[in-house]
């Protein structure tokens, strides 16, 4: 690298960075440094995109380059400047104030080089995105905005998506970059029409009034021959659209979807949903659209994205119901895709008994019994059973459709038809109240056959003990799923009880993060099912089972969240686990050691009260031994009083421990093994058990129904007074307060609300069902004001819930 | 962190006309961990493309979670590939790069045959537009000196400025210093 010719210099550059480790690059900085200030230009980007590799082997080697780099920003050479501004950014990003000093000073001395023009209003955009009130945002966004008349595309196109993508972009700001983009839809390159079409269409999504100007350019994109542009130009439109021209809008992607690929289909599929819940007026033309192309060509995943936007409009717009319906069952006539019809036949079957003529629907069902396969046969029998059950007089006729199944030629079939049959026909006598009360014959068959024998289930062959048949399961599939699988793991606990649903160890919903807006329908797919992967957790309270001392005590109810008692960097970290038992509380510490000169023994928590009445220490579990480095647990366990339901308390903790020298090369203890070492206290920061952690989060069904059922006898009815401004706070502190799930997805707020109706649901120690109501009026004078109505059926408990808000 | 904001090449492929590899550089690892992965892509990549015929602007296509702009030969796609968000205008710099400098190495000619006789300058030229993900440089002239080692930038190639007398008199001058040691 010390050649004459330049060739060889850069050359050698850029393949000795991609080799070299951090020891070794001391030997040859002083030849980088010289070369990023050489005066050819291929020599110095080299130096500069080693510099960038070589930042993640020694950042602080690179570090010191920086005023050799400073230099190269401004040099003649376009690359140069480019590659030079990338890696001074990357040495100044972890200071703030250093990278907004170094853009507004670049953005006042115009660049060169496009590439590094599109870099720096990366960067200026960041920093409007991470603090949108700083000083000179206004500076920034006038830079953005006079990056709109640079000479190159690159740049025009890049200062308008930044300006789109600002976070609380004003109408007036917009628009100069909505003019660009506007210019941009008539250029003949494709690839700049495909960038501001994207564009257009995300800020379609937040500003759909900001790109009306747009839309007769958009329209004659819907021609264009690729593609990709013409669904975004479709998308875009279907989201800005007014109602009156969504017929027009229709026939024209009539026109076009034959030609396009099913992704794109799907695509559009979804705007089309958006659409109808925006109109609903117009539902009658979109779903019969939907229709149409439910009945064309198309693989599965076009189709099940049909039938779940037909199945979503059903229940958002109620009037769309009945037409939907016969769409579906005119589309399981004709339909290869087994998931689909077993999906839409029990669909049928939930709704088609409440429709205004029901007995058309049993053709569509007794066809499928007839012409399909063994899985479709098992749905539709379920099905027709649900009908014979709601509807008395059509009772006679199902019964002996459903008799003919009893021969059929699959197992599941027969045994769903004989529980249907054997159901249907001992109520056949009663009158119409009981027809309701038949056990759940599809849900029954599910779940014995999914469980295997260690399922005895609720009791099938007995009507008189029936469960509702029309009810669905009290939890859904994976959680019974998951109960039954933490039921068999701690068999001993419960050794000898009968299984039913209400004995199952309660399993807490894991709220599944949502994820960041997916940018593509892959993309989607796939993060969701990462973020399952990664959310499997282990059961928290899985070696408190473990523990000989703990095994009496029963199941843990729920295990609440761990609270650090100790700052993360002190030299014994703890945290505590509280596991709420039936009676007691363990308070489950996790301790580790971050001293290499100690070994601990016989670590224990000592926890002293506030109020002696409402716990008594039972046991205390110590930690035999604790090396450094080492994790593990410390275990106290506290019998809630008598006459002590769930009542808030404030312990405070200290860790008690004999300390012993550990030499800390080898590990081994320094002196004489039974050695005593000496007593140790360590005070750690107070804890606190709340109502709340005595609440599963656990959604319970249908939260209408559940709350009539539950009736008024043990409501309690509170009035609050809380100090939020925004609403989204206060509804989130009152989920806080109370720890239960949200139901109907009531737990987020429309934006610019003043009032919100929150809608809770979980279970309280000892299996008591919570519901909670809460009205919430935000008044910007005098703060928020919460009317909250508890039900449970036990009125000490839902007393005590009302009163968790504080 | 500072590095998401720097443009990025996840790709740089050129498949013939069957959807084959003519020549495939891939920088991004967790896009594209194996071979398997690649060659999915590819073949997804090119069914999407095939029928597109794009030989003066650059055409552009979305599959899944990457963007790719590409152009055509006489019978051989070129493609360069970004993720969702990349300015797809620097991609088409790069690309536009790529295919004016093929035309200058390969005297016009893109086709399947010209490429493969010539595949060490297509490797080289993609090295040297490309390194690491990260935009080396975009002047195709600039590229085509280089990879033809005549000089680092874009001047003209430097044989043909020099005329007879001259010739002679830098022969004379190094036989001369060689005749020193």
């Amino acid at each position: 690298m010390n050649s004459s010719e330049d060739l060889y210099r850069a050359n050698s550059i850029r393949v000795l960075s991609r080799i070299i480790d951090a020891t070794m690059l001391g030997a040859i900085e002083r030849y980088l440094k010289q070369a990023i200030v050489d005066k050819n230009s291929l020599v110095s980007s080299s130096a500069l995109v080693s510099g960038i590799l070589l930042y993640k082997i020694s950042p602080e080697v690179v570090r010191r380059w920086v005023n050799e780099v400073t230099e190269g920003v401004s040099s003649q050479h376009e690359m140069v400047q480019y590659h030079a501004l990338s890696l001074l950014y990357q040495i100044k990003a972890h200071d703030k104030l250093a990278v907004s000093k170094l853009v507004t000073q670049l953005s006042k001395s115009p660049m060169r080089s496009p590439l590094a023009v599109c870099l720096l209003i990366r960067y200026m955009s960041k920093i409007l995105h991470d603090d949108i009130s700083a000083t000179n945002a206004r500076a920034a966004y006038q830079f953005l905005e006079s990056s709109l008349r640079h000479r190159s595309d690159m740049v025009m196109y890049e200062a308008a998506r930044a300006i789109c993508n600002l976070p609380g972009v004003e109408m007036n700001d917009l628009s100069p970059a909505i003019n660009v983009l506007q210019m941009f839809l008539t250029s003949v390159k494709p690839a700049l029409k495909f960038g501001t079409m994207r564009t257009l269409s995300e800020v379609a999504a937040k500003y759909p009034m900001s790109i009306l100007k747009c839309n007769s350019d958009m329209e004659v994109l819907i021609s264009d021959p690729n593609r990709s542009i013409a669904t975004l130009a479709i998308t875009t439109l279907l989201k800005t659209g007014s109602e009156g021209s969504v017929d027009r809008l229709m026939k024209q992607i009539s026109s076009f979807m034959n030609e396009i690929a099913d992704e794109f289909k799907i695509v559009v599929v979804k705007a089309i949903r958006q659409l109808c819940l925006k109109y609903p007026l117009k539902h009658r033309v979109l779903v019969g659209f939907l229709a149409t192309f439910l009945r064309e060509e198309g693989g599965f995943e076009f189709k099940k994205a049909i039938t779940d936007c037909i199945v979503e409009l059903m229940t958002a717009i109620p009037e769309t119901k009945e037409m939907s319906l016969f769409h579906l069952c005119d589309f399981i006539e004709d339909c290869e895709f087994t998931a689909l019809s077993t999906q839409i036949l029990s669909l049928v079957g939930e709704l088609g008994p409440s429709t205004s003529a029901p007995a058309r629907y049993i053709r569509f069902i007794y066809n499928r019994v007839i012409l399909e396969n063994a899985a479709v046969r098992a749905a539709a029998v379920p099905a027709l059973a649900k009908f014979a059950a709601r509807l008395p007089s059509l009772r006679p006729s199902i019964r002996v459709l459903i008799k003919r199944s009893l021969l059929d030629e699959d197992d599941e079939v027969r045994d769903r038809a004989t529980v249907a049959l054997t159901l249907l026909g001992d109520n056949d006598g009663e009158d119409e109240a009981g027809a309701d009360a038949l056990v759940e014959g599809g849900h029954g068959a599910e779940e014995t056959k999914g469980d295997g024998p260690a399922t005895a289930g609720p009791p099938l062959g007995k009507p008189t003990t029936a469960h509702l048949l029309l009810e669905a399961l009290p939890m859904s599939f994976s959680s019974l799923e998951k109960a039954v699988k933490a039921y068999h793991q701690h068999m001993p606990a419960t050794a000898g009880q009968p299984l039913v649903l209400s004995s199952l160890p309660v399993v807490e919903e894991v709220a599944v993060p949502t994820g960041i807006v997916a940018k593509g329908a892959g993309k989607d797919g796939r993060s969701g099912s990462a973020s399952a992967a990664e959310v499997a957790p282990d059961d928290p309270a899985e070696h408190v089972y473990k523990v000989p001392e703990l095994e009496r005590l029963g199941r843990v109810f729920r295990s609440a969240t761990p609270v650090e008692l100790t700052e993360s960097e002190t030299e014994y970290v703890v945290r505590c686990v509280k596991h709420i038992m039936d009676g007691y509380v363990v308070l489950d510490f996790t301790i580790s050691n971050t001293i290499e000169e100690q070994m601990l023994r016989n670590v224990t928590v000592e926890v002293e009260q506030s109020d002696p009445d409402l716990y008594e220490v039972e046991a205390s579990v110590a930690l035999p031994e604790l090396k450094c480095g080492d994790t593990g647990h410390a275990y106290v366990v506290l019998k809630l009083a008598e006459g002590n339901a769930a009542e808030p308390a404030a312990f405070s903790c200290e860790l008690k421990f004999q300390a012993l020298d550990v030499d800390p090369a080898t590990g081994l203890l320094e002196g004489d093994e039974d050695e005593e070492g000496f007593e140790e206290e360590y005070p750690l920061e107070q804890l606190n058990i709340a109502t709340a952690d005595f609440m599963a989060k656990v959604s319970l069904g249908d939260f209408r129904r559940g709350w009539e059922q539950m009736g008024a006898e043990a409501e309690v009815l509170e009035k609050f007074a809380l100090g939020f401004k925004r609403l989204q706070e206060a509804v989130a502190a009152v989920e806080d307060f109370l720890g239960m799930q949200t139901c109907d997805g009531t737990g987020s707020v429309a934006a610019g609300k003043k009032e919100h109706a929150l809608h809770l649901c979980g279970i309280f120690v000892g299996n008591v069902p919570v519901l909670v109501r809460a009205q919430l009026n935000v008044d910007p004078q005098a703060g928020c004001i919460l009317k909250i109505a508890v039900r449970s059926n036990q009125p000490d408990v839902s007393r005590m819930v009302a009163d968790c808000i504080q | 962190m500072a590095l998401e904001l720097l443009p990025q090449v996840k790709a740089v492929l050129i498949l013939d006309e069957d959807g084959g590899r003519v020549s495939c550089k891939y920088h991004d690892r967790k896009e594209f961990p194996n071979l398997g992965a690649e060659a999915m892509f590819e073949h997804k990549l090119f069914r999407k493309t095939k029928s597109v015929h794009a030989p003066t602007e650059a055409d552009v296509v979305l599959l899944d979670d990457v963007v790719a702009v590409f152009r055509s030969g006489l019978d051989v796609h070129l493609y360069v590939v970004g993720s969702t968000d990349e300015n797809e205008l620097i991609l088409t710099a790069v690309l536009d790069a790529l295919h004016e400098t093929l035309l200058i190495l390969l005297r016009g000619q893109i086709d399947r045959r010209t490429l493969l006789d010539n595949l060490a300058l297509v490797l080289l030229s993609i090295d040297e537009l490309v390194d690491a993900g990260k935009i080396l440089e975009i002047d195709p002239s600039a590229i085509a000196n280089r990879v033809l080692m005549r000089g680092a930038d874009a001047r003209g190639p430097q044989s043909s400025d020099v005329n007879f007398p001259q010739a002679i008199a830098s022969v004379r001058e190094e036989f001369i210093k060689r005749m020193g040691n």
